[in-house]
């Protein structure tokens, strides 16, 4: 038995090999590792990890069953609170949510509830172990817009209560960002994403994709037309945007949206498809986020030389730890404390560099962060061929605009409670990245669960 | 999956088809397009919906080959599928909502250039159903190309056809005809809307810029999504950056930057060449050999 103070190694890809291909970068766990992992945890009374996930998983519960071996029994708890655990075993900020806290960390490394969870999900996978379809339904149906983690899970936990649920999406493959997004090497389509959405329908839900609420039917539509009690809003935050700065227009500059989703959703890293995707020589990715890591390394596996380029210091980089570290290891190169002023642009509208200037921290910001200043003529120029600006995403309207009495506040999210999703009109609730802006696969999961609660007490209160 | 009714050859590389899609033809209305995808492994390709029938639940489109996927698409017939259909995508066109009243007052001219007749089409439709009637320019760079021309003429009020090389009707582009109707024949309108390919509607919008006459385009920018998620469509119009697919495909065509918009539609030239000449060759054609162009 290895260090009890540190977590048992996952097996990677090697970064050299894994550079060049689009195949999955993290083994997970075999089930002789799982079980030496779950042996750590020592099965505290007020377990902490609890607390930091933000749909309760009964972690110390579905360990302990992992270290005796009842992988199936394991699976089950785990179910009582999350739909998609393959996806968050994979993707979760675990060393910021359930890891963070984790009693173990306080000396050495915390257990490694991610991997562990991810684990139980793929074996129950691997064993044609899946949930089962609810008995009887209530008659009552819920409308549920979007596909991703936060409409999922709401519409598997009304399935569950007894509704009849249908999700409608704009795009024609489910699961959102999830499907779109984040790419094949972090999160596999067919392997694990797609098994979980089927998971989803295996409670009865019926998935209606090429419908964009907003345009081919309306809410109020929804609720008068087609008989539906109550509908739920998971349609996420996909609006780009852009920097502003001169050059912006030309060929070769896109949005972190767009180039992954030619890559992810239309698979044009794979010929056998038919939409194209640019394959630069050196690109910039403007940006330090989850995204920026995850569109600098699809364009790393397409053949280019890669700069992240950021404004702010190692320190401040909002992805994941494990991707920097993933992305470093891959060879992308970092040019912190460096934003871009111009995109140079040749006769014929492509990019042929980027001008920019170096930064320095100053004074804390409204984030706690230390703001970066310019330093006055530092400015230089970078050659490139391809530009990708990942400065995050915002709600898109398509669905406040189209809907009377639904408020959005001033950063155009969806205005919606807490506790339990109800917006400012009756019988719509919402949930996710369309009211939070931007953020993770477990909160829009969380966002999900508590509106399902909120549109049973509704329904049942009718 | 999205059922193929109709599908039939209108001139050489140019299609129609009346397709399956219940709900775009209950909701959609001018101006509006939508995407069709014919396969798992197809592109996502914008179409502007040409006509719909909203108790029969189909939608018409019409399509040039231009590339390796309309090459393909051409090819599905009647009782074929879409593996999918989205829509309807974009704002319906403006006049849909102006008062009756004042829309009656209006003089509309409407200049349609290629398959752009397709496009125009149902705007001149809604026009003559809602009572009136517009003038309608067609241009086809020769007889054979022209499409929709009963059709047009059956809700046209009037219809002035020309062809690039005197073919059919008059000789000439459409620029000239315009010109014609407002400098020769005292002709005038209050509002233009020219849809066509996007050289054309460039020249049409400096013409009517020095006439003095509203005008707005319908631009076809590269898309991928069509509902705002990528900003592959993005379009410079006056100083602002706009998304095609969310807030147009119309336009005040005398904001547009369409030197710039032009620039863009050529971004994925070279690989969709290369997507084309695989289609042609099949199998005898790998690339590389670097003697045919196809890797340029
Ligand atoms: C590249 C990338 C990497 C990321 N990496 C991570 C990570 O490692 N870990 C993590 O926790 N989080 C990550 N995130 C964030 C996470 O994916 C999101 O926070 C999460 O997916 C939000 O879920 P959601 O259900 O609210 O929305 P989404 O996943 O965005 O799903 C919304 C769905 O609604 C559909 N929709 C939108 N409008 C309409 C309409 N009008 N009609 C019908 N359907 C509509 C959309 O097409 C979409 O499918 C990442 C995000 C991106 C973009
Ligand atoms: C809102 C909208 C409405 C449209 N309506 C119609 C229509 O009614 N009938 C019709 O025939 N065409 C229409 N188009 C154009 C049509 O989508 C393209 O011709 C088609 O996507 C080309 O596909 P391809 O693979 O065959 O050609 P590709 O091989 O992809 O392209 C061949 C050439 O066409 C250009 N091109 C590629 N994609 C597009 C695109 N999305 N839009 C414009 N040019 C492109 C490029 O310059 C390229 O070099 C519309 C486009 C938009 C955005
Ligand atoms: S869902 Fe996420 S936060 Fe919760 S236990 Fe799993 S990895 Fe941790
Ligand atoms: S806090 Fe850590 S050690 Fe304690 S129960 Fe949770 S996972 Fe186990
Ligand atoms: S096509 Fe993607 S934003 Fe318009």
């Amino acid at each position: 038995m290895g260090d009890v103070l540190k977590k048992v190694p996952v097996r990677e890809q090697d970064a050299k090999v894994r550079a060049t291909n689009f195949e999955e970068v993290c083994y997970g766990y075999n089930q002789e590792e799982a079980m030496e992992e779950a042996a750590r945890c020592i099965n505290c009374k007020n377990a902490k990890c609890i607390t930091g996930c933000p749909v309760a998983i009964n972690i110390p519960g579905f360990i302990h069953e992992v270290k005796e071996g009842n992988i199936e029994e394991a699976y089950k708890v785990i179910g009582k609170s999350s739909a998609l655990p393959a996806v968050c075993g994979r993707v979760c900020p675990q060393e910021s949510q359930c890891e963070g806290v984790c009693i173990r960390g306080i000396k050495g490394e915390p257990v490694s509830i991610g991997k562990l969870e991810r684990f139980v999900a793929d074996w129950a996978r691997e064993h044609g172990i899946s949930p089962e379809k609810p008995a009887s339904t209530n008659g009552k149906k819920v409308a549920v817009i979007g596909s991703g983690p936060a409409g999922l899970t709401c519409a598997g936990d009304l399935a569950k209560m007894g509704y009849e649920v249908t999700i409608f999406e704009a795009l024609h493959e489910p699961g959102g960002v999830l499907v779109y997004g984040i790419p094949e090497f972090r999160l596999p389509k067919k392997g694990v994403v797609a098994p979980e959405i089927e998971n989803v329908k295996k409670l009865g839900v019926k998935i209606e994709t090429n419908v964009v609420i907003g345009k081919s039917v309306t809410i109020d539509e929804l609720l008068n037309d087609e008989g539906f009690d109550a509908v739920f809003i998971g349609s996420g935050a996909g609006l780009p945007k852009f920097m502003g700065i001169p050059g912006e227009n030309a060929n070769g500059v896109f949005s972190a949206n767009e180039y992954l989703t030619r890559s992810n959703l239309m698979k044009a890293f794979d010929e056998n498809y038919d939409t194209p995707i640019m394959i630069g020589k050196k690109v910039a990715v403007v940006g330090g986020g989850n995204v920026a890591m995850d569109a600098a390394r699809t364009a790393l596996r397409l053949g280019a030389e890669v700069h992240i380029v950021y404004r702010r210091s190692e320190a401040e980089l909002p992805a994941r730890v494990e991707e920097v570290h993933h992305a470093k290891q891959e060879g992308i190169i970092f040019d912190l404390l460096t934003n871009p002023l111009e995109i140079l642009v040749d006769d014929n509208g492509w990019v042929r560099g980027m001008s920019c200037i170096k930064m320095e921290l100053g004074e804390p910001d409204e984030s706690g962060r230390r703001r970066p200043v310019e330093i006055k003529g530092s400015e230089f120029e970078i050659e490139l061929d391809t530009v990708i600006m990942s400065l995050g995403t915002s709600p898109n309207p398509l669905i406040s605009s189209t809907t009377k009495g639904l408020e959005t506040n001033r950063r155009k999210c969806i205005v919606a409670q807490e506790e339990n999703g109800a917006t400012t009109k009756e019988g719509v609730y919402a949930g996710g990245d369309a009211v939070t802006g931007a953020a993770t696969v477990i909160l829009a999961m969380g966002a999900g669960k508590s509106a399902a609660q909120g549109i049973d007490e509704f329904l049942n209160g009718k | 999956m999205y059922k193929i009714r109709k599908a039939e050859k209108l001139a050489e590389n140019i299609f129609l088809m009346d397709v399956e899609a219940p709900r775009i033809a209950k909701s959609c209305e001018p101006g509006q397009f939508l995407i069709v995808k014919m396969d798992e492994k197809g592109e996502r390709i914008p179409l502007t919906i040409c006509d719909y029938h909203r108790e029969d639940g189909t939608v018409t489109i019409v399509f040039q080959i231009v590339g390796a996927s309309t090459k393909k698409m051409a090819e599905l017939q009647a009782g074929d599928s879409f593996r999918d259909v989205i829509g309807p995508l974009g704002q319906a066109s403006e006049f849909i909502h102006e008062p009756a009243a004042e829309l009656k007052e209006k003089k509309y001219l409407f200049v349609a250039g290629g398959v752009g007749t397709a496009p125009v089409y149902p705007q001149v439709k809604w026009m003559k159903e809602n009572g009136i009637a517009v003038d309608v320019i067609v241009g086809a760079k020769t007889k054979d190309l022209l499409i929709l021309e009963d059709e047009m003429r059956a809700v046209a009020g009037n219809l002035y056809i020309t062809t690039d090389d005197g073919s059919y009707e008059r000789k000439g582009m459409v620029t000239e005809v315009i010109k014609d109707l407002v400098q020769n024949q005292g002709k005038h309108y209050d509002q233009v809307v020219a849809i066509g390919p996007m050289i054309m509607m460039k020249f049409v919008c400096l013409l009517t810029k020095e006439l003095g006459l509203p005008t707005i385009v319908s631009l076809n920018p590269i898309m991928v999504d069509g509902t705002g998620m990528c900003g592959a469509c993005r379009v410079t119009v006056g100083d602002q950056v706009k998304f095609a697919c969310v807030d147009g495909p119309e336009f005040d065509g005398h904001l547009v930057n369409f030197d710039e918009a032009m620039k863009r539609q050529t971004i994925y030239k070279t690989q969709e060449g290369r997507a084309m000449l695989k289609l042609q060759e099949g199998d005898t054609h790998h690339g590389g050999c670097g003697h045919c162009g196809g890797d340029e």
